[in-house]
């Protein structure tokens, strides 16, 4: 049951990013503060002001006790559950009771990688992480980590409800297609349905075009009670609904592999927001990979249990189509430094304000944001909306 | 499968009594080349991966058996992989006929040419790191 007395409680007062693509010359913490830095300015607010933080790191597992430190702030709420790429989505209900106790007065939500340029190998990272956090029950049959994990669900949703590998491919064209409107997203080159069937294939049924992209990037968002958000700086962007969920941890665990713990973040959020799916202006899913989008659309309820092939025809997810879904370009084409999430929580903010130029989505009023972490394991999904949704 | 296999210690099914964790059975089980998975006492689910309380209703009196081998590809892939370092090769969820589901791969046959739904069977292999379940066609010899 979620307590909708939470219901616009808090609003996001700034958003930052830093060192999208290439951040070469920085450190991971670096790129963050920069992030974080201007997510603060832009409120109207100063370092000073912070008593709350959120953060996680893929690697660091005592990360919030560096960021503090760099940032030389002295909070009193600070949040580091790690969920996986959906960590900062899921820090903003923790947050909203922090700020509506009294706890504290204003939570920097933030995350930085440098996975691309790092001297950290791919391999190297792997080869630590089946140390640290093994899977015995997979690991030994070398799954492509977390690629071959989510193939498993395509594939699985291919069987079971016929969709296709031109449905696949349709998520990536769309989210190229919003990126080509987004100067800031990092693959902006034409990409057709025939390119990504015949990419190089990596984990049947996936190609590396149904894949997101490997960058670096940090990003940050303010959050405070939503009275002091309406004295500051910019046009508040308030959160009507916020729910996480987590039924597993290994996709050889999941319960359905064509259903994901988001039909129980999504309800949760939905109901806490007193919205519905046909209420949403624009949607800000985790794209990891293109099957991504095909089953949050399913669980979040855009369209019905494996129709979402169906859904996505036609360009229907693109610019111009019928439901604005990943409007930067996606993981797929703007930008992914490991964990995502937080980018999804700043373009929705942006397109809430109006402030996305060519690919802004007109009158947008309501967004949904859902993050995905692990291989399908944790799911958080927020709504944000403008003063009007109140 | 497992026909010389040896009485298993159940230890009653009280883990918080066992002499090591489930982990830590199955693993010296299989090395024996014997694949047992747990059932609950209690709500009579079969539980895989190895757990020290049921999954399905909480329970700890869990005890071990020998599932039948059957069981049937719930998704498949091909993890594409070049030549030089050994080609293409598959990885598979199997839902054994005891109602639990695994990952693994379906062996003596072409990676392309698993597909969902065909019947396997399992079988205990020498992996890199100790014995490994896999799973052949059930049609196959």
């Amino acid at each position: 049951m979620m307590d909708k007395r939470l219901r616009g409680a808090a609003a996001i007062a700034g958003v930052g990013h830093a060192g999208l693509g290439f951040a070469t010359g920085f450190t991971k913490m670096e790129i963050l503060i920069q992030a974080a830095h201007r997510a603060v300015s832009e409120a109207g607010l100063t370092m000073r002001d912070i008593d709350g933080i959120a953060t996680a790191s893929v690697a660091a597992t005592m990360w919030a006790m560096p960021v503090i430190e760099h940032l030389g702030i002295k909070p009193t709420f600070i949040e580091s559950t790690m969920l996986g790429g959906s960590s900062f989505v899921a820090h903003l209900l923790p947050a909203i009771h922090a700020l509506e106790s009294g706890q504290c007065n204003a939570v920097l939500i933030c995350y930085g990688s440098t996975q691309r340029t790092s001297h950290l190998s791919r391999a190297e990272i792997g080869h630590a992480r089946r140390k640290l956090d093994p899977q015995p029950y997979e690991a030994p049959y070398k799954p492509l980590s977390p690629l071959s994990s989510y193939a498993l669900a395509a594939a699985r949703h291919m069987h079971q409800y016929g969709t296709r590998r031109e449905h696949l491919a349709e998520v990536a064209v769309a989210a190229r297609r919003w990126a080509q409107l987004n100067p800031e997203a990092l693959m902006r080159d034409p990409l057709t349905i025939e390119d990504v069937l015949s990419a190089r294939m990596v984990s049947d049924p996936l190609t590396v075009r149904d894949c997101c992209l490997v960058t670096d990037g940090a990003g940050a968002v303010v959050l405070v009670r939503a009275e002091r958000a309406k004295s500051l700086k910019q046009k508040p962007v308030y959160v009507l609904g916020s729910s996480t969920a987590v039924w597993n941890r290994q996709i050889s665990s999941m319960h359905d592999l064509t259903v994901t713990a988001a039909r129980q973040s999504g309800e949760l959020a939905y109901e806490m927001a007193q919205v519905g799916p046909a209420d949403i202006d624009v949607v800000e899913v985790y794209d990891a990979f293109t099957i991504n989008t095909l089953m949050f659309l399913e669980d979040l309820g855009f369209c019905k249990k494996g129709e979402a092939g169906a859904f996505v025809e036609g360009g229907a997810i693109a610019p111009g189509g019928r439901l604005p879904v990943n409007t930067n370009g996606g993981g797929l084409s703007c930008v992914h430094p490991g964990m995502y999430g937080i980018f999804i929580l700043i373009e929705a903010v942006r397109q809430l304000r109006g402030e996305c130029g060519e690919r802004q989505v007109e009158s947008a009023e309501l967004a949904l944001v859902n993050g995905n972490g692990g291989t399908f394991s944790s799911q958080s999904t927020a709504i944000l909306g403008t003063e009007a949704t109140l | 499968m497992n026909k010389d296999m040896s009485p298993i210690p159940t230890n009653n099914g009280d883990h918080s009594a066992a002499d090591t964790g489930a982990d830590l059975h199955y693993r010296s089980q299989l090395d024996q080349g014997n694949f047992l998975v747990q059932r609950c006492r209690d709500c009579r689910k079969a539980i895989f991966y190895p757990r020290m309380v049921c999954p399905h209703c909480g329970s700890n009196e869990i005890e071990w058996f020998a599932p039948s081998g059957r069981g049937t590809v719930y998704s498949t892939t091909i993890v594409r992989r070049k030549p030089e370092q050994g080609g293409d090769y598959n990885v598979a969820l199997i839902d054994l006929d005891e109602g639990v589901r695994m990952m693994s791969r379906v062996e003596g046959l072409s990676p392309d040419a698993v597909a969902i739904g065909m019947k396997v069977l399992a079988k205990v292999v020498d992996g890199d790191e100790g014995k490994l379940v896999v799973f052949k066609p059930e049609t196959a010899q």
